[in-house]
């Protein structure tokens, strides 16, 4: 098969030899990952262990050294505005408009997407999110757990195959977090793959259908939540994390 | 959805939180009226020096409001990441480009059309000059096209604030220079013969401008 197109039935993302440097400092050091089509991915790392790197480059905000990205099948670097179509992202900021309301920032997304029935789709975003009778508050006048529900509505507007969550749990609270739990919840259904990125290693075995342990810009440990036991999973992380 | 609608959606956006903020206009607006003020006080007012002075005098408040503004232009994008959702959408990079140029020209015509008749008041010139226009919306386009591109350079940079007015005034001197010259040309009621040069080059540069500045917008926000 040819590096460029993959079978329709290949992975929801399938990285190989995935190599990112930041000048001399090396970010990611030859990565190979698949998760199928569905699957909850939960990926934990310490800090600078290139997980972040990791969901940017699979987001097509950085671009990688060395390496290839398919996306349902397709590279890219072949047509990069047909894959961000697929892509949903919820990273450490919520990419709103402090200035515009809910509903201004969901539109102005659903315009740049050129989502069809937008005003119907907004709706639907806001009512999963539990945000509708905030839809005229300026986001800058939300808390963060609010701003952060704005933001996983933003990601799903364009109905994304793939939803790369880059710990949206940050500075949430318990309520809020049962959105997470929402977006995790149906992925698989309806056949939305979902990347999870956290440093809570209870919500992530919760959470996820497979676990990956990034360290040093290297896949040290993937499993499958059936076969991790719970119980001693922090000896592993640590081990992981510790010999590198 | 068509490649113009989402430019005119990210050029609308720009003016709605510009009219909420009210941080662009207001800033560069003050200080292009402050300058123009210190000059008129500074130039003797009568009108056989004002025709000399006045020119330059123009184009320097807005050229260095201009850049006032400019360093806004993605300063707002940095911010909460909001660039990084811009470069999510199935867009061409092109498109976010003309998006906030359009934006930017449009704030900078304003400053220049709130400005312009304050200043021939103060320097005691005839206010009905539509050629004027004409110059200051073919120099505001090239201002723009230059300085979206760069403040999307020096948002990226430590010094942005002083990396902005290092890169966007060596580049824009010619249009700055035709503008200048055009302007007097105006003032003075001359015919339209004697600034055909000045207006054709200021024309041409921002051809190469809007040409060159969408072509390499893409490698400026990548990284």
């Amino acid at each position: 098969m040819s590096e460029n197109a993959r079978s329709p039935f290949s992975w929801a993302i399938e990285v190989q030899g995935l190599t990112k440097s930041f000048g001399y400092h090396p970010a990611l050091r030859g990565i190979d990952l698949q998760v199928g089509r569905g699957e909850r991915l939960v990926i934990f790392g310490p800090n600078g262990a290139g997980k972040t790197t990791l969901v940017k480059i699979l987001s097509m905000l950085v671009r990688p050294s060395s390496g290839n990205v398919w996306l349902d099948g397709v590279n890219i670097r072949d047509k990069p505005a047909q894959v961000r179509r697929k892509i949903g992202l919820v990273g450490h900021q919520t990419f709103l408009y402090d200035n515009l309301t809910v509903y201004e920032n969901l539109k102005f997304y659903s315009q740049m997407y050129g989502i069809a029935n937008l005003e119907q789709r907004i709706q639907e975003v806001m009512s999963w999110m539990q945000l509708v009778d905030r839809r005229h508050d300026r986001v800058g006048t939300l808390s963060h757990g609010l701003q952060q529900r704005a933001s996983l509505a933003r990601a799903a507007l364009h109905r994304p195959s793939i939803m790369l969550l880059d710990e949206p749990e940050a500075g949430l609270d318990p309520q809020a977090s049962t959105v997470i739990n929402d977006v995790m919840g149906n992925a698989g259904g309806d056949g939305l793959t979902v990347v999870m990125v956290t440093h809570n290693l209870e919500r992530g075995l919760e959470l996820g259908d497979s676990i990956v342990i990034l360290n040093k810009g290297k896949v040290a440990y993937r499993a499958s939540r059936h076969d991790i036991d719970t119980t001693l999973f922090r000896q592993v992380y640590n081990q992981c994390t510790e010999t590198g | 959805m068509s490649t113009f609608a989402r430019i005119i959606t990210i050029f609308w956006k720009d003016i709605l939180t510009e009219l909420r903020a009210r941080e662009v206009v207001t800033s560069v607006l003050v200080f292009s009226l402050l300058v123009v003020v210190i000059f008129s006080f500074a130039f003797s007012t009568r009108i056989d020096t004002a025709e000399l002075v006045a020119p330059g005098i123009l184009w320097a408040a807005l050229t260095f409001g201009g850049v006032l503004g400019f360093n806004h232009t993605f300063a707002v994008e940095k911010e909460n990441s909001r660039l990084e959702g811009l470069m999510l959408c199935p867009v061409d990079r092109a498109v976010i480009y003309w998006g906030k140029l359009a934006g930017s020209f449009t704030f900078t015509m304003v400053v220049a059309i709130i400005i312009t008749p304050i200043f021939l008041a103060l320097f005691n010139l005839p206010l009905f000059l539509p050629r004027l226009l004409l110059v200051i919306g073919l120099a505001s386009l090239g201002f723009a096209a230059v300085g979206t591109l760069f403040s999307a350079v020096a948002i990226n940079t430590r010094a942005r604030d002083i990396m902005l007015p290092v890169l966007f005034l060596p580049v824009v001197v010619p249009v700055v220079v035709a503008a200048v010259r055009a302007t007097a040309v105006v003032l003075a009621d001359k015919s339209w013969s004697d600034m055909l040069t000045w207006l054709q080059i200021m024309i041409a540069f921002d051809i190469v401008y809007l040409v060159v500045s969408t072509l390499v917008f893409d490698f400026v926000v990548e990284e």
